[in-house]
């Protein structure tokens, strides 16, 4: 009788938790787990969208890894683009962000003027740099002729075409510069008035108290960075086909990268193959990398610097 | 405060996930509903037309387009629906349902293999068996080509764009050149003549020939050499037809005579876009150009301050006879798999693409190339005397196009890719270069297959 009991009651107590739990099954179970499940799915099936799909085994991973002539020149940028692009915006926002909480006068401007660019849609940010950084006709070019500096070709020149997208990526900086400013803000003084009576330099007061405390922002800065780096696809689109002079409009052709590859990322793969060549499984196996590549970066940050755990915590 | 979940609330979160998942897999599964041409076309209905055109002139002139249809057709009403891209006709072509088209168009005319090949759009074949109209006598034969696959005829051409040579007039006298080139030799004196340097760029270049130069593609300079493409078997001949090399050579010739690819490249970065008013041959910053029908109206609307010539492309020399010819493509028109109603919505195809009336009024409105012998025949239409050319280039049976593939146009990305790769000096050995291109475009095809 008292198991009949226990067991109901065990029952009961875990339908009530199912339920409390439901809100966050139903949404990871629809909008996590089955995208997840059928893109493996669809990434061993041919399946052009329109016809009911086949096995076809691992054809898919074979076009992608040995014939798909976009795949590696798409992961090096990618990975170009986590390594560089991500680390010079977490230092420029750090920068920012210690530069704006030292200003006596003028916060207010200051952090408009840094935050407003963020605002800027994508697309008008590329395109407006795209002109500015135009080699022919640019007036950042012109400006670095007269005062005789070589002036690179930027979004038209293959090695510059990163560099110049970094460049966009830094003007916007306004999300990291909140972020690190309130961090900054929120480290306790009296660390750094304890600090200075040890006779702690300005690096040593960064290095021993700044640091430690703000180090889970900067750890959350690093893996959100990884993740939307991953997913980069309008800006390097749409300065590669401005400056490419080529507008693709219905009925033209996708162009890869340009210049010479040099602009394309994997998300940009993802949109080709899925929705140009209509090779559904080939774009899951695309998307499939690029899954397993955050996740490999986040797991790799989260162990090595202790996850979004504060120093002491 | 337990650790994990309990066991029973584990199975039942993934039953739950399970349960949602295959509840959706199911639904995506079968998004399509059966459909057939069983309708009567003489009773009252109501299709829905999906078509890409945006600018206003476009969007009145398809509207009346379909005024005339309903006036012949009193019981078909349409529900015409502009500015659709081709992603949001491909979903609804895979979706179907009651909102779905019955009638597309598109300007994507590489997409009609995988149209056809998929079943996305229905075979015509048997709808023009039975209104005994034979497409090989009205299309023109380009047209009548792109518009099919494999034997699949799931589309039709709804109006066309042909390529032609458009050239300033004004420089031409200056320089001391008396009519349009002819043949690619004739063009490249031409070009050269043409040019003007002017510190590390140029005041006028005589033409861009870098693939970048707007419409200066591949498949464009080789519409001229007519090559072949695929062979019987469906493989590429890429690296096996002279035709291919031809092309290939002459253009990366023309980089070289006129300055190189980088000084080509650094001009051209700095040059108005091609839809904008400051297109360098509107600006007469280029001399001549590789262009389609519409390049005219552009030009004159920007006021260039030049007189304007219209020619044929030229053509290789050992094909001098065949002076006239040019690159077709166009609009396609289809009905959709998944309409309960293809017996109307072919009668509204059929009136928008053979009706002679129709499609010349159409083609009056938008100032595209008609795409039936007839309409290109027809004293109704009304053009600029110069237009003519696009017509008569539009008309040749020496005229070219792209074969459609399985895969859509991916075989000439392939090659415009090995374009580049060649222009800029990044590939030197061009037999190389289109074998690999060769074996790229088998391999996607197969992969599409």
């Amino acid at each position: 009788m008292s198991t009949v009991t226990l067991a109901a009651k065990r029952r009961r107590a875990a339908l009530r938790t199912i339920a409390f739990l439901s809100p966050w099954l139903i949404g990871f179970a629809v909008f996590f787990a089955y995208p997840l499940l059928s893109t493996v799915y669809f990434s061993f099936m041919h399946y052009d969208g329109f016809r009911p799909p086949t096995w076809s085994g691992t054809k898919n991973w074979t076009y992608v890894f040995e014939h798909y002539p976009f795949f590696w020149p798409a992961l090096r940028n990618t990975l170009w683009l986590v390594l560089v692009m991500v680390t010079l915006r977490v230092l420029f926002g750090l920068g920012v962000g210690l530069l704006i909480t030292r200003i006596r006068t003028g916060t207010g401007v200051f952090r408009t003027l840094f935050y407003l660019p963020y605002l800027a849609p994508p697309v008008a940010a590329t395109m407006a740099f795209a002109f500015l950084l135009n080699p022919g006709t640019g007036p950042v070019n012109s400006l670095l002729e007269k005062v005789g500096v070589p002036a690179p070709g930027w979004f038209n020149d293959p090695a510059w075409s990163k560099p110049a997208l970094t460049l966009l990526a830094l003007w916007g900086i306004g999300d990291l510069m909140v972020i690190f400013m309130a961090a900054l803000l929120d480290v306790p003084k009296e660390q750094y008035e304890a600090a200075e009576l040890d006779g702690a330099s300005a690096w040593q007061r960064f290095r021993y108290v700044t640091l430690p405390n703000i180090s889970p922002i900067v750890m959350f800065a690093v893996v959100t960075g990884v993740i939307q780096t991953m997913q980069y696809y309008t800006q390097p689109l749409v300065a590669g086909k401005v400056a490419s002079g080529v507008i693709q409009g219905a009925g033209t052709m996708f162009e890869p990268g340009y210049p010479e590859h040099s602009t394309l990322t994997l998300p940009q793969l993802v949109y080709n193959l899925g929705f140009q060549r209509f090779d559904y499984g080939s774009a899951c196996v695309v998307a499939l990398v690029l899954f397993a590549l955050s996740m490999a970066f986040t797991a790799l940050l989260m162990r090595r610097r202790g996850g979004l755990i504060q120093a002491g915590d | 405060m337990p650790r994990t979940l309990p066991r029973a609330a584990r199975k039942a979160a993934f039953a739950l996930s399970a349960v949602t998942a295959l509840a959706l897999c199911a639904t995506a599964c079968t998004g399509q509903s059966s459909a057939g041409a069983d309708d009567d076309a003489s009773k009252e209905t109501t299709l829905t037309f999906w078509h890409a055109w945006s600018a206003p002139n476009e969007v009145e002139a398809v509207k009346n387009l379909v005024a005339g249809f309903e006036k012949t057709h009193p019981n078909i009403h349409v529900t015409v629906v502009g500015n659709m891209t081709d992603d949001k006709i491909n979903q609804a072509l895979r979706a179907g349902g009651s909102k779905a088209p019955d009638v597309i168009s598109s300007f994507t005319t590489n997409n009609v293999g995988k149209f056809c090949s998929s079943g996305a759009l229905v075979d015509l074949n048997p709808f023009f068996e039975k209104a005994k109209i034979d497409p090989g006598t009205t299309f023109p034969k380009a047209m009548n080509e792109y518009t099919q696959y494999d034997g699949n005829r799931c589309t039709v051409p709804l109006l066309g764009d042909a390529y032609g040579l458009y050239y300033n007039k004004t420089a031409f006298r200056k320089a001391g050149i008396a009519a349009p080139p002819k043949t690619w030799s004739e063009f490249a004196a031409d070009a050269k003549k043409l040019t003007v340097p002017q510190g590390d760029g140029f005041k006028q270049l005589g033409f861009m020939p870098n693939y970048h130069g707007w419409e200066s593609t591949t498949e464009h300079y080789l519409g001229q050499f007519s090559p072949t493409y695929f062979d019987q078997d469906g493989k590429s001949t890429l690296a096996t037809d002279p035709a291919v090399a031809a092309a290939f050579t002459m253009q990366k010739n023309l980089v070289d005579s006129l300055g190189g690819f980088r000084k080509l490249e650094k001009f051209r970065s700095g040059l108005g876009d091609e839809w904008g008013p400051k297109h360098p041959f509107h600006t007469g910053q280029v001399a001549m150009q590789l262009d389609g029908e519409w390049r005219l109206g552009m030009a004159e609307e920007a006021k260039p301050g030049f007189e304007i010539g219209v020619a044929p492309l030229p053509v290789p020399d050992d094909r001098a006879d065949e002076y006239g010819k040019g690159y077709i493509t166009g609009t396609i028109a289809g009905i959709a798999a998944t309409s309960h109603k293809q017996n109307a919505a072919w009668e509204l195809v059929k009136y928008m693409t053979t009706d002679t009336g129709a499609v010349v009024d159409f083609s009056n409105a938008i100032h595209n190339v008609p795409s039936t012998l007839a309409a290109l025949k027809s004293p109704d239409l009304t053009y600029d005397p110069r237009f003519k050319t696009f017509l008569d280039i539009a008309a040749n049976p020496h005229s070219t196009t792209s074969p459609a593939t399985v895969n859509g146009g991916v075989y000439l990305t392939t090659i415009q890719q090995l374009g580049y790769d060649y222009e800029s000096g990044k590939v030197t050995d061009l037999r190389a270069g289109l074998k690999k291109a060769a074996a790229q475009i088998d391999t996607d095809i197969a992969q599409a297959k």
